[in-house]
This record gives C-alpha cells, structure tokens and sequence, in this order.
C-alpha cells in the first residue's frame, strides 16, 4: 500500500493532503471533550459558565477544584476499592480460566463438550437477562450483597466463558502435549506440569486477557451498583456517580472529578498504548 | 479418554482440581441465575417479601401490553441502525485513511482509541456538559439557532445526542479492528488490481470490501451487542429525559424491576430482550459467515 501511494502522482498527493486535513479535523473533534474537561477543571464556576472555551479567565486558575474533589468524592478509597476488586477479579478469573480452557482442551470427555457450549452459547445473553434474579439469589435469599468479595466473584463468573473461549484456542494450537508428557515422566504432578510447563506458555494470551478483565472490571457500572451501596465500598464509577448527583451545578468541582477518575486508565495507557491496543484486538477477533 | 489422568481416580481428581473451580463459579453466577429468571417471571415478587405467589403467564401478559417497554424497545432498534450504521461506517474510513502511510498514523490511532477506554458513567457526564454547556454557549456566541438551547432537552436532539456519544466512544474500536483488517490485506493482490488498472473506487468495490468481510462480521457483532446493552452512557447523558423519550429498553428493564418494584414482569421484558438479541446476532452471524464463503 506504501508503494502504491508512491506511484500515484499528483492526483494521489493531493488526495492524501486533503485526507490529512480530514484526519486532523476528525481528531480535533474526538479530542475536544477532554481538553474541555482538563481545561475548565482549573477555572472558577463563573468563568466557566460565561465562556468555557476561552483560556483567559476573570479570576486565574486554581487547584481548589482537585482538592474538594479529591476530599468530598473521597478519592482514595474508591480508587482502593476499584483497585481491589479489579485486581482481586482478574487473578481469579486469569487462573481459574486457563485451568477450565486446559481441562476442556486435554479432557475429550462428555462433561467437556457439554460445558464448553454452554459457555459459548453463554456469552449471547445480555447482562440484562441475569441481574434480575442475581439480585434475588445474591441480595433476598443469601443476603451477601455490600461485599466486595461478592462482586469479586460475580465478575468472575461473568469474564469466565470469554476468557475460556480465548485460552482454550490458544492451548489447542500452541501447545503441544508433547512437553506435558516430558514433564509428567519427570514426576511432575498434573498441577506442577500445569503451572510450570503450560501456564508460562500462554503468556500472550494471558496479557490480552489481562487487558480485556482490567478495563471491563474497572469501568463496569451497572453489576456494581447492584452489589454494593455502601458509601465506604464504592468503587470510582459509582463514586463519580454519586459524587455528580450532589454536586452537579458545580462545575469546576465537577470537570475536576472526571478528570481525576479518567486519569489512572489514561496514565496506564500511556505507557502500555501498544500492548493495550494489540490486547483489545486480537481480544475481538478471536472471540 | 485424553491425558486428564490414566486411572479412573487420577481423571476424576484432574477434573475436580482443574474444572470444577471455574464451571462452578460460571454455573452460580450465570446459569443458575438465568434458570431461575424463569421462575421468577412466573410469581408476583416485588424484590422485599419472602413469599412469592404464583402467577402464571400474567407477567408476560403484562409486558406484551406494557407499552412503554414497546416504546423504549423500539426506540432502542432505531438507536441501534444509526449507531451501528455510523459506527462501522467511520471506523472503516479512518481505518482506510490510517493505514495509508499517513505521517504519525500510530499518534492517531492511538487517540481516536482513546474514547473507549474510559467507562459510560464518565463519559455521559464529559458530554453532558458538552451538550448543556459548551455548545449552548457556542450556540449563543456565534448565534447558530441550532445549538440555542440545550440538545438535552429536546427529545428528538437528545438521541442524536445519544448517537454522537456512541459514535464517538465506539468508532475508535472498531476502527482498531478495520485497520488489522487493511494490513492484513495482500499486497500482491493490491498491486495486480492496480496493475490491471482498477481504479480506487473499483479497487474498493471489488477487491477491498469482499476481502474484509471477516472484519465486517466482527464489528457489526461487536457494535450490534454493545449498542442494545447500552445502560451506562443513557443514565449519564440523558438520564431518560425529557420526559422518558430516550429512555432506552436496558435502562426500562432497570426501572421496571428496581424503582417499580415489578420483578416478574421486568424479567419477562429482559428475555424479550434476549430472544430479540439472540435472534438478530444469528442472523447477521449466519449472514457473514455466508458472505465470507461466497467472497
């Protein structure tokens, strides 16, 4: 494609003049929400309210924006609390998948087959057509909601037939049984051969889905503010939520929450964009 | 009997240690649930007493006439063509124009992506006060009537707004996808097409769209299920409003069951909801996997 742009001529270049143009104005718009954000984070509510665009301001700039922000949507501990549970989710779902996805893949038995499409044919119910009854089985009848290991192992169970479907096609065309039959004459047990022959082997697949659970977990709303309602339990989705609910005519206070609630997931992305970008992909093609 | 074990017991121990964990957290958190939807769409239980009666099909009596849930299910379809449509349609043109060798391509990918990284709940707040805010006062500055009021409280503007948002947070992922389907093109076939003197309409038309129907398939799937799942981004954006008019089925679902208190007939709507899901992501599943085959 490179070399066909080079052929083409006149006509080509200034097509592709035309096109960068288009580009660059595409990425303006795409961009302006968050300077917006950034910018008016730093201004005072009356300057915001006559002209959020302009950059000269009545009365300067301040910080105090982040610092109530950071104080009444109590930052820290919902930054803590998301941390925990995505964290905690995706371990759990990480480990027990690939152990399934191995099971499934060396296992050709009947109980294989059976759960394996019920977990593929899973993954077209929307999460609308389950919270429902969870909210009836996990809230009236074992009464476990407001815990944030519940929610731990809700997400699990959701991210779980995803992340089965991906490692379970990985094992089945890169691993070769091979290797485990080498380690298990050399006594390994099934679990030893496992972790330390198979596991190490799936380290692309395992950072995908790393990625996919990290940013789904992190950002999920819905299944959290069914689980937990408690003020100290809340993670950053819900706290900006409710946070909004009380403060929302004050905007600079406002632009400032957004701004700290987006910024742990756009730092990350500054430094892992290719890993992130490649893991989203290869994420949707194979599933 | 595959190399889960020689001896019975061996295999049975394997199946315990490797399986059973994961099957069983799969089984109590979506398949026992999704079962006892069922039931729950056959009593009257309003999510406080333990008691629940019986009350046969009623509940599905009931959502069948609930004309708000047709409403919003309707709304949801409509919201559904145009954001899937513009989605898929910008994601494959800056895809297109991303993969031409194009000076810092990678700095644009990497921003256009950017959008979907972040959760619903924030982004609907980040253009609420684009809508409500900036643009009323860009509507005023430069006296374009359109902009005037706020988009939000009009019921035909906001669902425009609702798409926009869409469009906006979704088109950066599906463009990622495109742009894998662009490189993954061959060059062989691309430069005998030029050689043949295809023009790059023809080349388009041709040669490009039949060979990335594997890409198509993937985004319309991806597009398609996000879109009719849509709860995060309407809560924050327009909450509904005005007056419910862009009050999308999720977030009817939502209400019916929880601020309503209608726990039977809310489940009834979300499996309507899942036999309209599942029906159309068949269809267009078997549809592309039919293309594919004939390209």
């Amino acid at each position: 494609m490179k070399k066909s742009a080079k052929v083409g001529g006149t006509r080509k270049k200034v097509l592709s003049i035309t096109g960068l143009f288009a580009v660059v104005i595409m990425f303006f718009l795409y961009m302006i929400p968050f300077i917006l954000i950034l910018l008016n984070s730093f201004k005072y509510k009356r300057d915001i309210i006559k002209n959020p665009f302009s950059l000269i301001t009545k009365k300067g700039y301040t910080i105090e924006n982040y610092i109530t922000a950071f104080e009444k949507m109590n930052f820290l501990r919902a930054f803590g609390n998301s941390l925990f549970v995505t964290g905690l989710s995706t371990i759990a779902v990480i480990i027990l998948s690939a152990m399934v996805a191995y099971y499934f893949t060396r296992a050709k038995n009947k109980f294989s087959s059976v759960f394996f499409t019920l977990m593929a044919a899973s993954m077209i119910i929307p999460f609308q057509a389950i919270m429902i009854p969870l909210v009836s089985i996990y809230g009236a009848q074992l009464g476990l909601l407001n815990h944030r290991l519940t929610l731990v192992f809700l997400h699990t169970g959701f991210a779980m037939s995803m992340s089965v479907f991906i490692f379970q096609g990985f094992i089945k065309s890169n691993i070769p049984i091979s290797l485990e039959e080498a380690a298990y004459l050399d006594g390994c047990s099934k679990l030893q051969t496992f972790f330390k022959v198979v596991f190490p082997l799936l380290k692309p697949t395992t950072s995908t889905l790393i990625i996919l659970n990290v940013l789904a977990f992190w950002n999920d709303y819905l299944l959290p503010s069914l689980v937990l309602g408690k003020k100290n339990l809340l993670t950053l989705p819900l706290s900006t939520y409710t946070f909004y609910g009380t403060y929302s005519a004050d905007y600079g206070v406002i632009m400032a929450a957004l701004v700290l609630t987006v910024a742990p997931i756009l730092i990350l992305y500054l430094f892992l964009q290719k890993q992130i970008i490649s893991g989203v992909v290869a994420g949707a093609v194979k599933s | 009997m595959g190399t889960m074990g020689r001896k019975p017991v061996e295999r049975f121990k394997n199946l315990c240690i490797f399986a059973l964990p994961g099957i069983f957290i799969f089984c109590t958190v979506v398949i026992i649930p999704f079962i006892y939807g069922f039931y729950l769409t056959l009593t009257d239980w309003d999510g406080v007493k333990k008691v629940k009666a019986i009350v046969g099909l009623k509940n599905y009596m009931a959502a069948f006439q609930d004309i708000n849930f047709w409403a919003s299910m309707g709304l949801t379809l409509k919201y559904v063509l145009f954001s899937v449509l513009l989605v898929n349609i910008i994601a494959f043109i800056l895809a297109y124009a991303l993969t031409n060798g194009l000076k810092g391509q990678n700095f644009f990918r990497t921003g256009f992506f950017t959008p979907n990284l972040i959760g619903g709940v924030v982004l609907g707040f980040i253009w609420q006060f684009v809508f409500s805010r900036v643009l009323v006062n860009f509507g005023e500055a430069s006296g374009w009537g359109i902009f005037s009021t706020s988009w939000l409280s009009d019921p035909t503007k906001a669902f425009w707004a609702l798409v926009i948002v869409t469009v906006w947070q979704l088109s950066g992922y599906m463009m990622l996808i495109y742009i894998a389907g662009f490189t993954g093109l061959s060059t062989d076939v691309m430069e005998a097409a030029s050689i043949d003197g295809a023009t790059g309409m023809q080349r388009m038309k041709h040669i490009i769209i039949p060979l990335m129907v594997p890409s198509f398939v993937i985004c319309l799937f991806l597009t398609l299920s996000r879109a009719f799942m849509v709860y995060d981004v309407n809560l924050t954006l327009t909450g509904g409003e005005p007056y419910g008019t862009t009050r999308l089925v999720a977030m009817h679902v939502y209400e019916k069951a929880f601020t309503a208190r209608n726990y039977g007939v809310g489940q009834a709507e979300a499996l309507f909801l899942f036999i309209i899901v599942a029906c159309i992501s068949g269809a267009q599943i078997y549809l592309g996997k039919k293309k594919e085959v004939e390209a």
